[in-house]
């Protein structure tokens, strides 16, 4: 590609922070010293009132906008909702997203080398939870020079790290958005995320998470992970549009290789992302899924653990997203209500199940504009810094 | 320029009330309450242009089905519940003002009266269903499946030992006409009531 799209923030590069105070884990475990890879977007203003902070999901980045190179086929994750015009316009806000402790995209991980034995951290790398990311994620701020987040956004398990931001840092949060999140997950998801768990540890390329160590990858077990984990992505009504019962090839071969149109995407979705994701950074990433649970130190009431959260809510969820379905968000939003906070909540209709909250689609855009023109007009920003 | 039901309500809600507002349409009313009274309060609504809408006005707004009832807000969970023009449309009225009364001390409703003057002529003289500036749709496509009168509204009131705090109608976009305060089921277009919980 040699033209960028207009409402494109064009191409972007990342930029590294690295953190000497030691960070306090949930875990009982600190980290003495650690890097943040970020990306912006935007123009932080003078009064540094129009900084919105992005959260990513499960298997997110820092790259959510723009392009790195003019050669890249695909833009950020969320660039159809980031950028010039868009839902979070670029020419209002300066927009920090930032890939997660933990991560295997730059951040510090399991990837990366623990100081204290120069060798790379694999699965001894520390447990990390929702909490400990929106530590880290206040010190980037603080590094920046950003008092008070004009809103911070987020999806899935970015969304759940919004909500711990209200909680956590209720004084430098102005506005949130929780998107196609949970303020905890069921049964079913800790289920789905433990059967993704036993697919990698139990390739007999992990070798306990050291598979570096042996030169090896366990990109089987990374590739059935991603296989489950992309079915609760998507409704059963995306899955029978895309794919129906459509074949390879004309004729059914009465064996076990590919051929179902949907057997062939899940096995390229898997191999893809199993050459591309570490494995110990999956694992330690559906544990902080599985651990987030911000009612259980009040009882389970979720309306007396949302007491500290003193900015408005916007809460979005998707008709066919059935991994964290309407309800969940309902629950999150009735808590709200119940606890007297200020909250708004839309339910997208939408064919996409989980996936919707990437992708653009009209009433999702206008609903998250909206509310993000109305964060704009708060803070007192002009249409065109 | 507000609806004249919405006027009248404006001026019944006290300052710094907690309301809830059923069916809030564009947040036009909410709106106007927090700048002008300091009220706080939650609207809710089903059609994504008025939950757009509320959202760039910067009111809160629930995306809710009333059908589904009102069992995510407590007991005496705010002062005020209001619901303009959308009673009719509902599908046991009766048990929504049950839950209103249940969620506050006191509700204002507000619905077309059928048995407004120029409905009763549609019907009575020209033997079709009243099309009008309150009811505009057909017959085959109103969401207004519980149409009512000034009277049938006072009488359910009764029926279910409620107190009518006040009540009024409009006709237009203003407030009725002397005569209108003196024959309101005949001569108001669009009835509003006041209505509050007996005591104890």
């Amino acid at each position: 590609m040699t033209e960028l799209p207009r409402d494109s923030v064009g191409l972007v590069s990342p930029e590294t922070a690295h953190f000497d105070d030691p960070l306090a884990l949930a875990c009982g475990r600190t980290l003495q010293a650690y890097d943040l890879v970020y990306e912006t977007y935007g123009t932080l203003n003078a009064e540094r009132s129009n900084a919105i902070l992005i959260c990513h999901a499960l298997s997110g980045h820092h790259h959510a906008a723009g392009y790195h190179s003019r050669d890249e086929r695909k833009p950020g994750w969320w660039d159809a909702h980031i950028g010039p015009g868009k839902s979070i316009d670029t020419d209002r806000f300066f927009v920090v997203s930032a890939n997660n402790l933990g991560g295997c995209h730059g951040s510090t991980g399991p990837t990366s080398l623990n100081p204290e034995t120069d060798e790379a951290w694999g699965p001894d790398f520390p447990m990390m939870t929702v909490s400990d990311w929106v530590h880290s994620q206040a010190r980037l701020a603080d590094r920046l020079g950003i008092e008070r987040f004009a809103a911070v956004v987020g999806g899935s398990l970015g969304g759940m790290q919004v909500l711990q931001w209200t909680l956590s840092y209720p004084e430098r949060i102005a506005n949130a958005v929780v998107i196609a999140a949970t303020p905890k997950l069921s049964a079913q998801n800790i289920a789905f995320n433990e059967v993704a768990r036993q697919a990698i540890r139990s390739d007999p390329d992990y070798f306990d998470g050291h598979y570096a160590d042996h030169g090896a990858l366990p990109r089987r077990g990374l590739k059935l992970a991603r296989m489950v984990g992309h079915i609760t992505y998507l409704s059963e009504d995306a899955m029978g549009s895309k794919f129906g019962r459509d074949l390879r090839s004309e004729d059914l071969n009465f064996g076990y290789d590919v051929e179902f149109q949907v057997e062939s995407y899940l096995r390229y979705q898997g191999d893809t992302f199993s050459t591309s994701f570490d494995a110990n950074t999956y694992l330690l990433m559906t544990k902080a899924l599985d651990y987030f649970d911000p009612a259980a130190a009040h009882g389970g009431d979720l309306a007396a653990a949302v007491a500290p959260a003193d900015c408005p809510f916007l809460v979005v969820s998707f008709s066919t997203d059935w991994r964290f379905p309407p309800w969940r968000s309902k629950e999150l939003v009735n808590a709200l209500i119940r606890a007297g906070k200020s909250v708004s909540y839309a339910n997208i209709d939408s064919p996409h199940g989980h996936d919707a909250f990437l992708l653009p689609e009209p009433r999702y855009q206008a609903v998250f504009a909206a509310f993000m023109q109305r964060v704009a007009r708060d803070q007192g920003l002009e249409d065109r810094p | 320029m507000m609806r004249a039901d919405l006027k009248r309500i404006h001026g019944w809600v006290p300052e710094g009330a907690r309301v809830l507002d059923l069916g809030c349409g564009d947040g036009t009313l909410l709106a106007a309450l927090a700048r002008d009274k300091g009220v706080t309060g939650y609207g809710l609504e089903i059609d994504p242009e008025g939950i757009t809408a509320c959202l760039a006005r910067g009111v809160n707004v629930i995306e809710q089905n009333l059908d589904e009832g009102l069992a995510n807000f407590e007991d005496d969970a705010c002062d005020l519940v209001v619901m303009t023009q959308a009673l009719q449309a509902l599908r046991r009225p009766d048990r929504m003002l049950d839950e209103m009364l249940r969620v506050a001390g006191e509700c204002i409703i507000t619905f077309p009266n059928f048995a407004y003057w120029r409905h009763r002529a549609y019907l009575g003289l020209r033997g079709y269903m009243p099309v009008s500036k309150s009811l505009p749709h057909a017959w085959y496509d109103t969401p207004n499946i519980h149409l009512s009168t000034f009277n049938d509204f006072e009488h359910l009131c009764r029926d279910k030992g409620l107190i009518i705090v006040d009540r009024a109608v409009g006709i237009g976009d203003h407030e009725g006409h002397w005569t209108s305060r003196w024959w309101p089921n005949l001569f108001g277009e669009i009835a509003i009531f006041r209505v509050a919980r007996h005591p104890g």
